[in-house]
């Protein structure tokens, strides 16, 4: 790893200055920055830690939103969560391993945006908006891609804003060895309509499966899904599963999504 | 190089690190603490598994300055300071749950973790806790064995521990 300068600020305002300079970079917990630095895939002169800021750090209801600091950890989401999203507490605490629960941040998985994570699933499972030091962003324009989202250089994700879905589940097939989504799915019956998001499969990333959504709207039941499909072209491929496969399990984990959530709503 | 000041196992520590020292290699090369071991470096292992402000985390994924005035604890702070093994540990010994021993560390401080959450959990329960501990050694059977053995202990619940 190279060397940089660590700065760990107890306010947003600080840590928004500290990363005006080019090579700066936020710290969140770790969890996946760190082994990138090890790799020497990235080199910023300076990390900007921001586990110092206890204001990045909370889980609470606004009016009808649960509202969640960029800086919580998934151990904490899963723990203070499960009351009014236990969909959401369930994916939190699926992530990884304890030791990585307790360190690694939903703004930190919410700005990564790996094509395998399952925050961004469930943010645009549920249309969620994503607050920033200087911006909103509703999760349909956020992610971009691949590790791409609408984040500029030194932008900081400080909340999350979901709202709340009246039935929903999250069902992850898991990729033995990283513990990833091999395929993810957030399946969540909103007020304004159902909302399906696929995770682990497609090279773009975390995407929406609209002919899904259609169905499930006139019908919420896992026999609509039968006759869908989705192509297996733009679909990731690799050691672990063709791109063939993954389509086809999308299918299999949106179905079981749809039971799951109907059981629990 | 920049000062840093922890509370590790109970004691004032400080010492001179740079940004990118990881909390495994200050306590494993500054305070000589090498009951915490590095398996993988890449996060999988959980070898080098400590307690930060009372939860597990992995010290490889971890920056030394991240845990200023922390409270630390480490493999060396589970005994008692005359020697007299924890609950867990003596339990790891009873049910023979290390082989080579070099996973032993991160495995008794998850354990701890997850001993301090649930009491009394399940042998599934343990089995999933321990997904991020990898052993190389023992088929995991015996660790299991082991801390089902420690909690039952820990319970209070002799027969149990039997
Ligand atoms: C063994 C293992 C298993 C894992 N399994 C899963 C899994 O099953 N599912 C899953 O989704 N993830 C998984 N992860 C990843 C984990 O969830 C990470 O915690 C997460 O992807 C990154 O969050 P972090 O807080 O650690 O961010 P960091 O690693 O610190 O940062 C990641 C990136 O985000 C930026 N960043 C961090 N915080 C912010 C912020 N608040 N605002 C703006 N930018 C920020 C950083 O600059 C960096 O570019 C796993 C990781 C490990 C090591
Ligand atoms: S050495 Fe830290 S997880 Fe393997
Ligand atoms: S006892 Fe050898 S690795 Fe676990």
């Amino acid at each position: 790893m190279y060397d940089f300068e660590f700065a760990r600020p107890a306010t947003v305002d600080e840590a928004v200055a500290l990363l005006a300079d080019e090579d700066a970079q936020a710290l969140g917990g770790g969890q996946t920055f760190i082994p990138t630095l090890k790799q020497r895939l990235a080199a910023p002169s300076r990390l900007v830690s921001l586990s110092g800021i206890a204001a990045l750090r909370f889980v609470r209801m606004e009016g009808d939103l649960l509202c969640i600091g960029g800086g919580t950890t998934h151990a904490t989401v899963a723990r203070e969560a499960a009351a009014r999203f236990p969909a959401l507490a369930a994916l939190a605490a699926h992530i990884g391993d304890p030791a990585v629960r307790n360190r690694g941040s939903i703004g930190g998985s919410l700005a990564n945006n790996d094509p395998s994570a399952c925050y961004p699933a469930a943010a645009l499972g549920t249309g969620a908006t994503i607050v920033t030091d200087r911006n909103t962003h509703a999760a349909d324009d956020y992610f971009q891609g691949m590790f791409t989202t609408a984040l500029e250089p030194g932008e900081i994700v400080t909340e999350v804003r979901f709202a709340l879905p009246e039935a929903a589940s999250y069902q992850k097939f898991v990729q033995p060895a990283s513990r990833f989504a091999l395929v993810g799915v957030f399946v969540a019956r909103m007020a304004e309509g159902v909302r399906v998001a696929v995770t682990g499969a497609a090279e773009d990333g975390v995407f929406r499966w609209t002919e899904a959504e259609a169905a499930l709207e006139d019908d919420f039941a896992p026999g609509v899904l039968e006759a869908l499909s989705l192509p297996a072209e733009g679909m990731i491929g690799d050691m672990h599963g063709s791109s063939e496969y993954r389509a086809h399990l999308v299918g299999v984990m949106t179905r079981r999504a749809v039971v799951a959530a109907t059981a629990s709503g | 190089m920049t000062r840093v000041a922890m509370m590790v196992n109970g004691r004032e520590v400080s010492g001179e690190v740079e940004g990118r020292t990881l909390l495994v290699d200050f306590l494993r090369q500054q305070l000589g603490l090498t009951g915490t071991h590095v398996g993988c470096d890449t996060s999988q292992c959980g070898a080098c598994t400590v307690h930060v402000g009372g939860v597990p985390v992995k010290s490889c994924a971890m920056f030394a300055l991240e845990a200023e005035g922390a409270e630390v604890r480490t493999i060396e702070g589970m005994a008692a300071p005359d020697g007299t093994l924890s609950v867990i540990q003596r339990a790891f010994q009873e049910h023979h749950g290390l082989q080579c021993g070099y996973c032993t560390p991160g495995m008794v401080m998850s354990a701890a973790g997850l001993l301090q959450v649930n009491p009394d959990p399940s042998e599934h329960e343990v089995r999933v806790w321990l997904e991020g501990n990898i052993c190389r050694c023992t088929g995991y059977h015996n660790i299991v064995r082991a801390i089902l053995a420690a909690a039952a202990e820990l319970r209070g619940d002799a027969a149990a521990a039997a």
